[in-house]
């Protein structure tokens, strides 16, 4: 199946116009010893019976398990409304917003969510969205080393999700950056062993709250100190968990990122999400990618348009601040639909939801013989496991009973043996949670 | 048309539900130590569903698209997005998957889905010659930046430490900014008479200490360079390493394939070439692929079939590492690969040759009204130059103005830097002859316009409700955020 | 008198101090000009340099020195105000050298070489 509307009359007309005689002329620029004959795939489909392939390819993929995962992919709420209004073509067949008059209402909500993720965050600045999370932090890394001007080194927080820390790892590796991770303890920031690395050599300090393994913490102390060394506080939040905890903004953070596939969208066996950046107002020239401002034309009527463009690739080309294009915006906008339903209370209350019901699980986790909580008095609505059984055994079984009951902390460092990272999202009811309970108990 | 906007801050009153959440059915003393606790809510709107949908959907209204207007943006290959590809992706197995059963190893679970990203790398390998690809790359600058990293790699591999990276001057922004963004200084070549890299400037700069070299085939003027081989050749013998830059794609489609040119990695397009849609800016996808010789540095995370049974494989000891947590924006590469099947081989040569026979024609209907930088035949987009007419006090930038109240989305104007008052059109496969007419005939008044009253011009786009921002006001007066009265 | 190089930098020697600023033409394709970041005071310049840089809404452009020597005096009154450029380009400088050699001039262009390398582009 083809997209093409041209009738074979109309071909012709057009060759007699452009001064040719048959299709094939048209690639008389392409050296005929390149030009391939015919490519080895499969002739074009109706829509049907494509379909009806990838509907049996959908058929092999599993989703019928109760979903206790999380580790940066979360199973929220995605309403209705979100996906009817994402859904209408003229937000998702629209391009990016470079003829101001012609895209208000890309760039409209584009204003609105740059100014709900200030909110969130409690950041003077967003920008319009990263391609995720890990990219994110790995870009506010290199925000942090372009605003300190002269110093090159970055400390990591081994609390920060780990997938994210090998992409920090990457982005940096290729130039003249250094990184040093320091291990938390008892799935904690180890605070002191931090501040003793804080000095003038350090540009910045990537850390995430509530981390990886669910533990909240208190990061005063550690950026106290990086400010009296004009060092810069790069956090990596959960926004869900901002309907309850200490907003970056209040903490003194310099910059702020994260993931927004918890912002009413599907995890989507991990893309696409969205990545969010944002940070003081004295730092908004070392921000990447796209930022929408508010203005007036030349009749005063207000009108938004893409501002600072200066920083970005098309005009600073090698001096930008980043070489982003294509952001997530589609995903983006998901996001600001969502948030805009949520509202206020809704948001705290969502939050209120995954840690009261995360809590119950934690509570029946604990009465289990063999089961300890081990981060339980201050982790969010992840945690982490200890279990008597080999990890990859117990979730291998429980997934035959209908769960993913968890990730398996030792396929991501092997020291941590037969433990399992468990999170609780306002989805899991009593019922599922009380059921997971019994299929542990059976397990065990 | 009001003057002042009310955003959905605007409209929000206390108290107001937009959702209702799932109840909370267990008992618990859910208590945080306040130390952690935020001490002011998140002021987010306080609106209903219905308040919010109608927003949204007036917000939209507002919006230029595909489904509604031509929108022949040279280089962003604006083509029909396939709605069979929604109903595809949208489906619950796709949607609803997890991506941590990658770390658990719960292969078995999504056999669907790993199929489908094969079967894109596979197709992706045949239309480009190359042998192995990797899906994980978010977009195209994504991918940009691993195929540089891959290269430094391989040059590291050697014992060696290259310093440039060769672009012409007709290069997308993005390109130098990723040599920046891996390390690398930047090395332009000029543009020759005929718009193609200049070959003995070229061949002056080329030298051990060049890792790559970045283009684009065919360039963004849309002319194929004929050397391109002999380029190829040339850096070749100083092993440096030829990157193909994909935004061009839908040109040759089926028609010739990078790999075959001597390409040893490029980066493809997906929200270009195979139809993505373009979400007002994203999300894309770039995936990259590779010949044998970068294949040791591929990223971390792949599949191979064992069996009857794909299986997730780690990257080798010299792969780059990790530029997504996962398989990148998998949403879009299934889309992608949807679009690839419907298509088919017959499809792509098809869509290819239309999209060069339209921009041709449309490139014959209007070379005698604007300056032409670059004579002869293109590819699949054209660029013209608005330069006489700026003499008359009508731009390029005017000219897209005007077109918008005849509902047409402008081209790409002002790039590539090499042309002044450049006007890239790129019209893609998708359009019939009758829209092209309507083009050229709109573009023709407004020549004739321009001739008769030049200062009308200021005046448009006149139908929209607003008109030519003040972007040095936003800059100034910088406002990105709602602030509550 | 002002000399100028290829990038539209423009120098006038008084002495052995040398005033720097960009020239109209520059300044007109900029447009308009909304934030510049001017050398540090002191610092050794070899000509050719890059060092200043001025942002506008459509562009961003490095400054290069047409002439070596060490930074004497920046135009701060330009970071708060940096259209002042685009209103008087010819007349605003940007930074002055302490120049030790000024053999340098006879590579650069009159005004007229200059005004007919404009006409050129």
């Amino acid at each position: 199946m083809t997209y093409t509307p041209h009738t074979d009359e109309q071909v012709k007309q057009m060759l007699d116009v452009i001064g040719l005689e048959k299709e094939s002329d048209l690639f008389s620029s392409v050296p005929s010893e390149l030009q391939v004959h015919g490519i080895d795939l499969p002739k074009g489909l109706d829509e049907f019976s494509t379909f009806e392939k990838f509907k049996t390819l959908a058929a092999k993929n599993v989703t019928n398990k109760t979903i206790f995962m999380g580790g940066g992919y979360y199973d929220h709420i995605v309403p209705s409304a979100v996906d009817a209004l994402a859904g209408r073509s003229e937000f998702y067949t629209s391009y990016t917003p470079y003829q101001a008059e012609a895209s208000q209402g890309t760039l409209q909500v584009l204003y609105e969510y740059q100014s709900m993720i200030c909110e969130l965050s409690g950041m003077d600045v967003s920008n319009a969205s990263m391609y995720d999370g890990a990219s994110a932090l790995a870009e506010s890394a290199l925000m942090a080393v372009r605003i300190s001007r002269k110093r090159n080194k970055i400390l990591i927080d081994g609390g920060i999700n780990p997938t994210y820390i090998k992409v920090v790892e990457t982005y940096l590796s290729f130039r003249d950056i250094e990184f040093e991770i320091i291990d938390v303890e008892n799935f904690k920031t180890n605070r002191q062993a931090v501040l003793d690395k804080i000095d003038e050599s350090v540009a910045g300090y990537l850390f995430q709250n509530p981390n990886f393994f669910g533990t909240m913490d208190d990061f005063t102390a550690i950026i106290e100190k990086l400010h009296e060394h004009k060092a810069l506080a790069v956090i990596s939040a959960y926004p869900i968990s901002l309907g309850l905890l200490k907003d970056p903004g209040s903490m003194g953070a310099d910059i702020f990122c994260a993931d927004g596939q918890c912002l009413g969208n599907y995890m989507n066996f991990g893309g696409p999400s969205f990545g969010m950046i944002a940070t003081k107002e004295k730092y908004i020239r070392d921000l990447p990618g796209r930022i929408i401002g508010r203005t007036l034309d030349k009749d005063q009527n207000e009108i938004f348009v893409l501002t600072m463009q200066a920083r970005e690739q098309h005009i600073r080309r090698h001096r930008a601040t980043s070489n982003i294009c294509s952001n997530q915006n589609l995903i983006a906008v998901r996001s600001t639909i969502f948030m805009s339903l949520l509202g206020e209370e809704g948001l705290e209350n969502m939050a209120k939801l995954c840690f009261s019901k995360a809590t119950y699980l934690k509570e029946e986790l604990s009465k289990l013989d063999g089961i300890e909580v081990l981060n339980k008095d201050d982790s969010f609505n992840e945690f982490v496991i200890s279990t008597p059984l080999n990890s990859d055994d117990l979730l291998l079984k429980l997934r035959d009973k209908g769960f993913y009951a968890g990730i398996n902390l030792t396929n991501i460092d092997e020291k941590l043996t037969n433990k399992v990272l468990v999170s609780v999202t306002e989805k899991r009811t009593k019922e599922q949670m009380d059921a997971l309970i019994a299929a542990i108990g059976e397990v065990l | 048309m009001s003057a002042t906007i009310q955003t959905i801050f605007d409209k929000s009153q206390d108290g107001r539900k937009g959702i209702a959440l799932p109840p909370l059915d267990v008992e618990v003393d859910a208590k945080i130590d306040s130390a952690f606790l935020r001490e002011k809510k998140a002021r987010l709107p306080q609106v209903s569903e219905f308040d919010v949908v109608r927003h949204f959907t007036n917000l939209s209204n507002k919006n230029m698209s595909i489904d509604k207007n031509f929108y022949p943006l040279g280089s962003c290959t604006m083509k029909y997005n396939p709605k069979i590809a929604e109903r595809v992706a949208n489906q619950d197995g796709y949607l609803n998957l997890h991506p941590h059963v990658i770390t658990n190893n719960f292969n078995a679970d999504v056999q669907g889905s790993l199929e489908t990203i094969d079967m894109l790398e596979k197709s992706l390998c045949e239309v480009t010659g190359m042998s192995a690809f990797t899906t994980t790359p978010q977009a195209g600058a994504h991918g940009e930046m691993l195929g540089v990293m891959m290269i430094d790699k391989y040059h590291k591999s050697k014992g060696e430490k290259r310093k440039y990276i060769i672009v012409p001057d007709s290069s997308h922004g993005t390109n130098p900014a990723t040599a920046s963004m891996v390390g690398y200084e930047v090395i332009t070549i000029k543009s020759d008479e005929n718009g193609a890299i200049d070959f003995e400037a070229f061949k002056e700069k080329m030298s051990h200490d060049v890792a790559a070299v970045m283009l684009t085939v065919p360039n963004t003027l849309g002319m194929y360079n004929k050397r391109i081989k002999d380029l190829c050749e040339v850096a070749h013998a100083y092993d440096a390493l030829m990157y193909y830059d994909g935004a061009n794609m839908n040109a040759i489609m089926g028609v010739a394939r990078p790999g075959d040119i001597g390409f040893d990695v490029i980066h493809i397009n997906v929200h270009k070439t195979f139809a993505t849609p373009h979400g007002g800016g994203g999300p894309g996808s770039g995936p990259v692929g590779v010949n044998d010789k970068l294949k040791p540095f591929l990223p971390d995370l792949g599949i191979k079939k064992e069996g009857d049974l794909y299986e997730f494989t780690k990257g080798g000891e010299n792969s780059i590492g990790k530029i997504s947590p996962f398989f990148g924006n998998y949403g879009i590469s299934l889309r992608a690969i949807t679009y690839m099947t419907v298509l088919g081989s017959d499809g792509m040569k098809d869509a290819s040759s239309k999209a060069v026979l339209n921009a041709n024609y449309l490139r014959v209907r209007l070379k005698d009204y604007f300056d032409v930088p670059f004579g002869g035949m293109c590819m699949h987009e054209c660029v013209l130059s608005a330069k006489t007419l700026a003499k008359k006090g009508v731009s390029a930038m005017d000219i897209a103005k005007y077109l918008l109240d005849f509902g047409l989305h402008s081209p790409t104007v002002y790039f590539p830097l090499i042309v002044k008052e450049a006007i890239m059109i790129e019209p893609t496969e998708t359009e019939n002859k009758e829209t092209i007419d309507y083009f050229c005939d709109t573009m023709i008044n407004a020549v004739k316009l321009a001739d008769e009253n030049p200062e009308e011009f200021q005046h448009y786009p006149k139908t929209l409700g607003v008109c030519r921002p003040d972007d040095t006001r936003a800059i100034k007066e910088l406002d990105v955020k709602f602030h509550s009265q | 008198m002002k000399k100028y190089n290829e990038e539209h930098e423009w120098v006038e020697i008084d002495g052995e101090i040398a005033t720097v600023g960009i020239s109209s033409y520059a300044v007109e394709q900029l447009g308009d000009i909304t934030f510049i970041e001017l050398p540090e005071v002191d610092s050794e310049v070899s000509m050719g340099d890059s060092v200043a840089f001025v942002e506008s809404v459509k562009a961003a452009s490095d400054i290069y020195t047409p002439i070596s020597g060490e930074v004497s005096e920046i135009n701060e009154a330009l970071l708060d105000e940096p259209e002042v450029l685009n209103q008087d380009a010819q007349g605003t400088f940007i930074f002055k050298l302490k120049v030790s050699n000024t053999d340098e001039l006879d590579s650069l262009m009159s005004e007229d070489e200059y005004k007919n390398f404009v006409d050129s582009l």
